[in-house]
């Protein structure tokens, strides 16, 4: 049999329908597949072939022992309300064997389905039929439920289930009576797509056409905040086109929603493209709504950057004092002098330090007020057309870069710096006042500031040390995000990363050479045994509980495997002196014979304590001497993955 | 086509059809309809109620000397509340939208997620801003939280920018050039309006002495809600709209300093709690006369 149930509600935020679908998409429907879709106003899951009911169960109920008699099995059986006569003998007790019939899986949904629609997690909910109502996203106003023919029968905040769905709000019918065969047919008669996959392709296809740059998360939002999707073109004055592209493109994507129109990259035409929620605009009436809304918003813009002009950012600096950065940490102008302080340890130049100044005034101008998300943007701006030179504006229009791990950091020097200085400055000070990230909890966005420094660090190969940059309470958080960076998005090995980071004195980008030689010498046959003996060495020195002390003597070694040992030790030291990392790492790795040789013929333990010390000590050397670009004790070897 | 009062009479009409009492605006000054008492506090409780009023609503810092043709010192507001929100109260809403000359089905509507929160008024709720062929008309709230309290009934809380819902029905590209009455423009009738206000606001307002009026004004409610006694049968007659009428001026005080840049960072988080104390210290002893 097969199955439909739709959830009706009002308009669901389109970015948290995803997220539902994928709860939904594991509901347990008695062993059939869901399959889900949506629109903003209704929830859908289908499946097929759900078993009419659940198999007949025998259950066994164990009964007295034989032995206790037949009137111990009477008394039990009356209790069980059977007679005696229904009572096996099974081996030396009584039993009572009884047919449970199946269920329906009708009845069996009935009671499944209301908890697990309720139960769906949304990042927030509300109650709608009074104070103990049930949570939802938002209200519930009609559920379709079937199987086969059949109601599957129950309720949710007063609404009861049945077969009558409703189409589009303005073009459909409200009361559309459905079949699993015909409902998605239904819904397209009122206007209602159900497919989210087929209004995308709509959207993107019929916005293209009219020449739209399509952004995919834009893409994305339109796909679930429309149900009967078509794409118009507007026009607006080419004369707003003297206002900086990145202005009239965050009002068109942003704020109303509209694809750009760029005829070549970077460049805008005086067009836009607009996804409406209706069929078609015959008159153009929807076409000059938006035009006219478009228009506003433009001359506001402009409106702004001709009062924002009449005092320069130099001017606003002083203005920072009343714009709070953290209730307990104070004003951006503390974070400003703070900022400016950190660019100068970090050896920033007069213009990373000018930069640095003026990077945070434009949250006092009234772009940024009307426009938050293109801080940064518009202070780079404001700073070029206020004739700062060019390392100063570029580095106040790409300092919050960047934000996110796809994005690119700072193309100058001076912008990579203050990125720095201003997201560790934020970082240092959450944590001194102990506003610490846990869980899914981050109010600050913390971890991506942190991912972001990470970021900028390697890849411009910034040469300040990490340990120093970072130091408690930061370190942890910092190495957990060095680790995430390396894992997660440049791919490399856990335990390479471990490996590296366990010998980490130095930069970023110097771990990021190690690790690129550690990854590309790992597969050479003599380095996982080598990491295996390294291993080895180390739990030796520990079980011994040697620290070494004095030198090594080399009076002392024995000739054949030690000394041999040693002789091969010394000339990787001195081939490695001055070598790239990738080749120390072969030599060492060339070492594995040797070593193998010292354990299969050499007692460590020996019973000259002299030697004993000297030995251990050859290890020791060797083991430090060699541990600084990575700790192979931290390598996971094929032996140990099981 | 509808002059500005023409649509807010067929509004005012629409809703009354529907078993609302048309209110008057409240006679203080207010940021928003939702702080007339007729929704702040009418909302708390038990009691349906259903109610639509025109409200002034004064944003100091929007203020733009008359210059600006779409930010208003002063804009107004229809504020509709439904307690408790029929369960078809969005197409109640669309039929509003019809009624004042819409033909929806050649029109783009999308109701866009939009969550309300007001720290000075403990209050927020769930909803939506609703886009008519990408214009925002409307705000749509269902109150989940007013004056400190989760709320027994969750009321529909609607709030229509009448200038602009009345510039886009006449064409119009400023509010300044909306019809208000037959032959009567936006301009001759609150352009002047506009222009003193920004002079006062900006120019000729005593911060200190608006700040001594915000302690004053303070001191006033705080000293009327200690005297409440909830034990005293006589408590029905205590005057907790009065208070709340203080807590309105302290609100307003507030948005005037602050949009004068006259509040500093620290202190801000702690003029807000301040109000917003008031605010649920006469929620509550709204809530406790009607219990």
């Amino acid at each position: 049999m097969n199955l439909l149930l739709e959830i009706g509600t009002e308009e669901i935020p389109h970015w948290m329908i995803p997220g539902a679908l994928k709860q939904l998409s594991s509901l347990d429907l008695m062993g059939a597949t869901p399959l889900v879709d949506a629109t903003p106003r209704r929830l859908v899951v289908r499946a097929q072939a759900l078993p009419e009911r659940t198999p007949d169960e025998t259950q066994i109920v164990k009964g007295p022992p034989v032995s206790a008699g037949e009137r111990a099995a009477a008394g039990f059986a009356k209790k069980q309300g059977v007679d005696l006569s229904a009572m096996t003998i099974a081996g030396e007790y009584y039993e009572l064997r009884r047919n449970v019939p199946g269920r329906r899986a009708a009845e069996i949904l009935a009671e499944t389905l209301p908890a697990a629609i309720v139960g769906i997690q949304w990042p927030k909910t509300m109650y709608w039929t009074g104070k103990n109502g049930p949570r939802f996203i938002r209200p519930i106003r009609w559920i379709v439920a079937l199987l086969g023919d059949e109601v599957i029968p129950f309720e949710i905040a007063g609404v009861r289930s049945g077969n009558i769905t409703r189409g589009h709000r303005q073009l459909g019918s409200s009361s559309i009576p459905v079949t699993i065969e015909n409902y998605e047919s239904e819904l397209r008669k009122n206007f209602v797509i159900l497919s989210s996959h087929e209004r995308r392709h709509k959207i993107e296809t019929e916005a293209s056409a009219l020449g739209a740059k399509i952004d995919p998360d834009l893409l994305g939002t339109l796909t679930f905040i429309t149900e009967y999707p078509a794409a118009i073109r507007g026009e607006f004055d080419p004369a707003f086109l003297e206002l900086p592209a990145e202005v009239l493109t965050t009002v068109m994507r942003h704020h109303q929603k509209h694809f750009s129109v760029e005829p070549a990259p970077g460049k805008l035409a005086p067009n836009f493209v607009a996804v409406m929620n209706t069929g078609g605009d015959p008159e153009g009436l929807v076409k000059r709504g938006n035009e006219r809304v478009l228009k506003a918003r433009f001359n506001d813009a402009r409106f702004f950057w001709d009062m924002d002009q009449q005092k320069k950012l130099a001017d606003r600096v002083a203005d920072l004092a009343k714009v709070t950065f953290q209730a307990k940490l104070g004003s951006y102008l503390e974070k400003t002098e703070r900022v400016i302080a950190l660019v100068k340890e970090l050896d920033g130049n007069q213009h990373a330090q000018r930069a640095a100044l003026l990077a945070k005034t434009d949250l006092t101008t009234e772009m940024v007020k009307e426009f938050t998300e293109l801080q940064g943007v518009v202070g780079g701006l404001y700073a070029r057309a206020q004739g700062e030179p060019e390392p100063v504006w570029k580095a106040i229009y790409e300092h919050y870069q960047p934000v996110n791990m796809e994005d690119s950091i700072p193309e100058t020097r001076e912008g990579q710096i203050v990125s720095v200085a201003d997201k560790l400055d934020t970082l240092r000070e959450c944590f001194r006042i102990g506003m610490i990230p846990s869980g899914s909890k981050d109010p600050f966005a913390l971890r991506r500031a942190a991912q972001g420094v990470v970021k900028i660090l390697v890849e411009a190969k910034l040469p300040y040390d990490f340990y120093p940059l970072f130091a408690a309470p930061l370190t942890d958080f910092m190495l957990e995000r060095v680790q995430y960076y390396f894992r997660e998005v440049r791919g490399f090995k856990y335990d390479e990363v471990n490996a590296v980071m366990a010998s980490s004195r130095g930069t970023l980008a110097d771990v990021e050479a190690r690790l690129t030689a550690l990854a590309e010498v790992r597969p050479t046959e003599n380095f996982e045994p080598l990491a295996a003996s390294f291993k080895r060495i180390r739990n030796i020195l520990k079980q011994a509980e040697f620290e070494a002390d004095g030198a090594l003597q080399e009076r002392l070694l024995e000739p054949g495997e030690e000394r041999d040992l040693y002789d091969a030790y010394q000339a990787v030291q001195a081939e490695i002196r001055g070598a790239g990392y990738r080749v120390a790492l072969e030599r060492i790795a060339s070492l594995r014979p040797h070593v193998d040789r010292f354990f299969d013929k050499v007692l460590v333990n020996a019973r000259d304590p002299e030697v004993r010390v000297n030995r251990l000590t050859l290890l020791s050397d060797l083991l430090t001497e060699f541990s600084t670009i990575a700790d192979f004790s931290e390598i996971v070897t094929a032996g140990e993955q099981k | 086509m509808d002059s500005f009062q023409e649509t807010i009479f067929k509004l005012k009409r629409y809703w009354s059809d529907r078993g609302a009492i048309i209110q008057e605006p409240y006679d203080i000054e207010v940021g928003a309809g939702t702080m007339a008492p007729e929704t702040f506090l009418r909302v708390l409780g038990t009691k349906p109620y259903r109610v639509a009023y025109v409200q002034p609503s004064r944003r100091p810092a929007d203020g733009r000397y008359g210059e600006n043709p779409n930010r208003l010192y002063k804009h107004q507001q229809l504020q509709v509340i439904l307690k408790p929100s029929p369960d078809d109260v969005l197409d109640q809403y669309l039929g509003s939208i019809e009624a004042i000359g819409i033909d929806l089905k050649k029109h783009d509507i999308k109701f866009e997620e939009d969550n309300w929160e007001a720290p000075t008024l403990g209050a927020w709720g769930i909803g939506w801003q609703v886009m008519l062929d990408g214009l925002e008309i409307t705000q749509f709230t269902y109150f989940q939280q007013c004056g400190g309290f989760d709320l027994d009934l969750v009321p529909a809380e609607l709030t229509y920018g009448l200038e602009r819902i009345s510039a886009f029905l006449q064409g119009v590209d400023s509010v300044y050039d909306i019809e208000w009455a037959p032959g009567v423009k936006y301009a001759q009738v609150r352009f002047v309006d506009e222009v003193q206000s920004s002079v006062y606001n900006f120019e000729m307002a005593d911060i200190d002495r608006l700040r001594r009026l915000f302690d004053e004004h303070e001191a006033e409610c705080k000293r009327l809600l200690g005297l409440y006694d909830e034990k005293s049968p006589g408590k029905f007659r205590f005057p907790v709209l009065p208070a709340y009428e203080q807590v309105l001026k302290c609100s307003h005080l507030f948005n005037l300093l602050d949009s004068r840049g006259a509040i500093s960072v620290t202190e801000r988080v702690g003029v807000i709690k301040r109000v917003r104390d008031l605010a649920v210290g006469t929620a509550k002893i709204w809530a406790d006369q009607q219990a």
